[in-house]
């Protein structure tokens, strides 16, 4: 629920499987490999056949995204997004939604931190349909002032939806301003409240200009679908496409963490919430190139399921939280955060919850991880990437993401293998490295009252409030 | 791995099961070695039924193209069974894996995820389920399968866990309650519900479950999870014989038991009713229902068709068009119909900033007038049967969404024929079917309003004042719009409750993106 979308880490099949004595070739037709071509105007095209249905998926994926962004733009990616529907040269406002729907697709678009994606879902002899008009609005958008002002209200709608009236995702996001000084991951993807009251038709304009281009993009296509036949109908919509001079987004590296941060955030809510926040490096970053994967193992020994640690000793055994997790991403643009997380349990406080899960932190420095626990993790890997084989849509995210965080989507063919291989004393070495308290960024929810008055009347009115308006 | 602890007194039957059930799959490996090309998808899967030997009624799926099984057993044990224990059917449901005949949650949950199987359960309104996803390599299958049927059928409900699993549950119903969304959805059940079973939050009350003890859970358990009252369904890379065998596997430690009753019919509201209540959010969440329809309703296909039309398709829907498109209010506006074993309700719903709730609101409240007046025009039925008949591929795509289908159909006992004649049924639907059935079943002048938000006047909060809710400035016509789409409810869009994938949710979540 914290992350910027880790695409779970899960892959890798044949090499394991014949570890384990299994006989799986002959069920499941070899991997269709992902055939990939760039066209002379820069625009990369991925596509991965996979028949068991008679659908496909098409994906454009931008490189650009909120940790593109500057100072008093925040949230620019995410609105020229929404802006995507409104009309291009040769169409009207909403009607690529309209002709989309028409032909039975589902479609959509998301903003992060790293990539602005837009994807169509439709029986797959409509290809041409969704390729005619993701081309006509990768360089014809329209951006009139009118819908602009309109999607602009409808955003700010949205920021006070997702995150001002959710005391939890407040917290996160005050919580990254905060870990973060020079990292551009500290911009919350929905933008200040600020820069959307001061947002102009002409910041996306420019925002436009800059990052929509085909040498700026990858196109991902799974499904039941010829490659060949795909690459060409992309050559017929996309090739006449004019590329722009992309010019990378500065560097804007975080120095080190001098010390312990803190903060605390008060809001309405019922229930505390704690955030805890160590930095840690990413896969293009890492000084070594195991510890990004030492570091998810590290997070899936605590939060790997119902049977790892935090639920096991957390929430039964300790019974100190009534939830409890931990994220990271190794395959994120920038370096970013392994996050704990936890809300206490009835009668136990957040510091009791914060000390818990120091704990927690403290073992994996002192003592390596058990074989049995690892063995558990990698089934996991395993399963689920037989799993995900039954989503066209979630092989082209993981394709399109690895793509365009800069990693390359050949990953997605070895990085269970990459996990597969890391050992316990390389889980223990990344945990003394990275999981110190100089480096770590605590945040913490401090309930106020929902009813907005003083706190010392709280508990007369909260129940009042109860009895009259929802009897919970 | 660890090895399994105690065994039970079904220990030795499933053994020989399993065992027979390895035998027929070494001779389905040998089978698939010759059939080197996958098997061509058919536009629609073939359902296959059968009951097992005590009685419970199996869906099944073959689904060869990937070594993998997703299993979902459904009973008649929802939340609507609860009588005045609120949250009995829910706590009941989600302390199956808590304990099981004789094995710790410990145990059970290193058992399931050592083999990379995922294992669930929870209750709704209608009904309890307990769903299975595992590889099919043989031991894979064999554990996975031996922890099902011991957290289906001989569950502990130890004390520590219980009392642990409930205080948990209230932490979860504080949480609850500083969400507006769940406080107005909640609250607009119980307006639309009234006296019936549907009224109570399928999660309870803060009373109600610190009230509840392992002995009500283990009564619960025994007289509703029971063969009669089971429905299995099976998608996945399984023969029909070996289907056959897991199904008696499954099935083999419940009692026959009875059906129970049908639920009571839900009465209609007999006047307008409005609930405002105060919030310290920055955005008021407004509601409108009423009781709605039923699983198989003989208005089923008219009021579906109709509702994508008026709010349903999040796209292209008039509500869309009316609130977000042309005035940018809400973000997110959407109305749904969740068709359950009784009436279930008709929502529409929206958020907007505290100041034009009122705006918004009749804005939404127009637009259903309008469409029960009007009903659709040509042109917008045209492009909905076009959407929905040829968005269906995509619906039944993935194993987990046809399992869920087939937990439907067998549940509320569709027609075996439903996947099969669905497009064909939803085409037939004409403009005047959906007019008349919105006329007869739809009564924008008796709708329960729910307004929870903060600061929007001075009135104070209100419970049923009676009044129905005022119209205000009249917004122009409809011009057949779209929305980029929008999280809908899980009920929303689909022929049934299929929720979106689950990459998407967490991606709509985590990029705080247009989702």
């Amino acid at each position: 629920m914290l992350d910027n979308l880790s695409i779970a880490p899960r892959r890798g099949a044949a090499v394991l499987f014949a570890a384990l004595g299994l006989a799986l070739a002959p069920l499941t037709p070899a991997a269709a490999a992902v055939v990939e071509h760039t066209l002379d105007n820069g625009l990369k095209v991925l596509v991965k056949r996979d028949a068991r249905a008679p659908i496909v998926t098409s994906q454009v994926w931008y490189k650009v995204g909120s940790s593109y962004e500057h100072g008093g733009v925040t949230g620019v990616s995410h609105l020229l997004e929404h802006m995507m529907f409104k009309g291009t040269e040769n169409l009207e406002p909403g009607e690529f939604s309209r002709i989309i729907a028409e032909n039975g697709g589902d479609e959509n678009a998301f903003t992060g931190r790293d990539y602005t994606a837009y994807f169509q879902t439709m029986a797959a002899d409509r290809l041409p349909v969704s390729f005619e008009l993701e081309a006509e609005r990768m360089r014809r958008l329209a951006l009139p002032e009118d819908e602009f002002l309109k999607e602009l209200e409808v955003v700010k709608e949205e920021r006070r939806l997702r995150t001002d009236d959710d005391p939890e995702s407040l917290t996160y996001e005050q919580f990254n301003a905060a870990a973060y000084e020079a990292s551009p991951y500290r911009i919350p993807i929905i933008g200040w409240a600020s820069d959307l009251e001061s947002m102009q038709v002409e910041d996306l304009r420019r925002w436009y200009r800059q990052w929509y281009a085909p040498n700026n993009a990858t196109l991902v296509v799974v499904g039941d679908v010829e490659p060949e036949a795909v690459l060409a109908l992309a050559e017929a919509h996309f090739g006449p496409l004019a590329p722009e001079p992309i010019t990378a987004p500065k560097p804007r590296v975080e120095p080190p963490q001098r010390g312990e941060k803190r903060l605390r955030v008060q809001a309405p809510a019922k229930e505390p919430y704690l955030l805890i926040g160590y930095k840690t490096p990413a896969l293009g970053h890492a000084e070594a190139p195991w510890e990004p994967y030492a570091l998810e193992m590290l997070s899936s020994v605590l939060d790997g399921g119902t049977s790892a640690r935090l639920s096991r000793e957390l929430v039964r055994g300790e019974r100190i939280a009534a939830s409890a997790g931990a994220s990271y991403s190794a395959f994120s643009r920038l370096p970013g955060m392994l996050l704990l997380d936890g809300t206490p349990a009835k009668g136990r406080d957040v510091q009791a919850l914060e000390q818990a899960l120091l704990a927690q932190v403290e073992r994996l420095r002192r003592e390596p991880v058990a074989a049995d626990e690892l063995a558990r993790i990698r089934s996991q890997l395993i399963a689920d990437k037989v799993y995900e084989k039954d989503s066209v849509f979630y092989q082209a995210m993981q394709l399109g993401q690895l793509e365009t965080v800069g990693l390359g989507w050949e990953l997605v063919d070895d990085y269970v293998e990459q996990l597969s291989a890391v050992t316990p004393a390389q889980i223990q070495a990344v945990a003394r490295k990275y999981l110190v308290p100089e480096a770590r960024t605590v945040a913490v929810l401090e309930p106020q009252p929902l009813d907005g008055d003083a706190p010392q009347t709280a508990m007369a009115r909260a129940g009042q409030s109860r009895g009259q308006t929802d009897a919970q | 791995m660890r090895s399994n602890r105690p065994t039970t007194a079904m220990a030795r039957p499933m053994a020989r099961l399993v065992t027979h059930l390895m035998a027929r799959r070494a001779a389905a490996a040998l089978g698939a070695l010759m059939l080197l090309l996958p098997t061509l998808a058919s536009a629609v899967p073939q359902i296959e039924t059968w009951r097992t030997d005590n009685g419970a009624e199996v869906l099944f799926v073959a689904a060869p193209d990937l070594p993998m099984l997703d299993l979902r057993v459904v009973f008649d044990a929802g939340s609507a069974r609860d009588g005045d224990r609120h949250g009995l059917a829910s706590l009941t449901a989600g302390m199956l894996t808590e304990g099981a005949a004789g094995l710790s949650a410990d145990t059970i949950a290193e058992g399931i995820e050592s083999v990379g199987a995922e294992l669930g359960s929870g209750a709704d309104r209608d009904m309890a389920w307990v769903s299975l996803r595992t590889l099919t390599d043989p031991e894979a299958l064999e554990r996975a399968l031996d922890l099902l049927t011991k957290v289906l059928t001989a569950p502990d409900f130890p004390a520590e866990d219980f009392e642990r699993v409930q205080q948990n549950t209230l932490v979860a119903l504080r949480l609850a309650e500083q969400d507006p969304k769940t406080v107005g959805s909640k609250a607009l059940y119980r307006m639309v519900f009234g006296d019936h079973p549907y009224a109570d939050d399928p999660s309870g009350t803060a009373e109600t479950v610190s009230a509840l003890r392992p002995a009500h859970l283990r009564d619960f358990h025994r007289h509703h999870y029971t063969a009669a009252n089971a429905t299995l369904a099976l998608v996945g890379d399984l023969t029909r014989e070996q289907a056959e065998v897991v199904a008696e596997l499954v099935s083999l430690g419940l009692p026959a038991g009875e059906r129970p009753a049908d639920l009571p019919p839900v009465a209609a509201l007999s006047q307008g009713q409005l609930q405002r209540i105060d919030f310290p959010s920055s955005q008021t969440h407004v509601y409108l229902g009423q009781p709605g329809m039923r699983r198989g309703d003989p208005d089923y296909f008219p009021l579906y068709v109709g509702n994508h039309i008026l709010g349903g398709s999040g796209l292209v829907s008039q509500l869309m068009d009316e609130v977000r498109e042309k005035r940018g209010l809400s973000y997110s506006a959407y109305s749904y119909f969740l068709p359950l074993s009784q009436n279930g309700p008709m929502v529409m719903g929206l958020q907007t900033r505290n100041e034009q709730a009122e705006e918004a609101r009749s804005v939404m409240l127009e637009t259903l007038q309008r469409f029960v007046a009007s009903g659709p025009t040509a042109d917008e039925l045209d492009a909905a049967l076009k959407n929905i008949t040829g968005g269906f591929p995509l619906r039944i795509a993935s194993n987990r969404s046809v399992v869920r289908y087939l937990a439907v159909i067998g549940f509320y006992d569709l027609p075996l024929d439903y996947l099969e004649r669905f497009n064909e049924r939803v085409s037939s639907v004409t403009a005047e079917q959906i007019r008349d059935a919105y006329r007869r079943r739809i009564h924008p002048d008796r709708l329960a309003t729910v307004l929870v938000g903060g600061e929007q006047d001075s009135r104070s909060q209100t419970v049923n004042n009676g009044a129905s809710a005022p119209a205000e400035a009249a917004p122009p016509s409809v011009a057949g719009g779209d929305a980029t789409a929008t999280a809908t409810p899980a009920s929303a869009g689909a022929p049934m409750q299929v929720p979106i994938q689950a990459p998407v949710r967490a991606l709509i979540r985590a990029a705080g993106g247009e989702g």
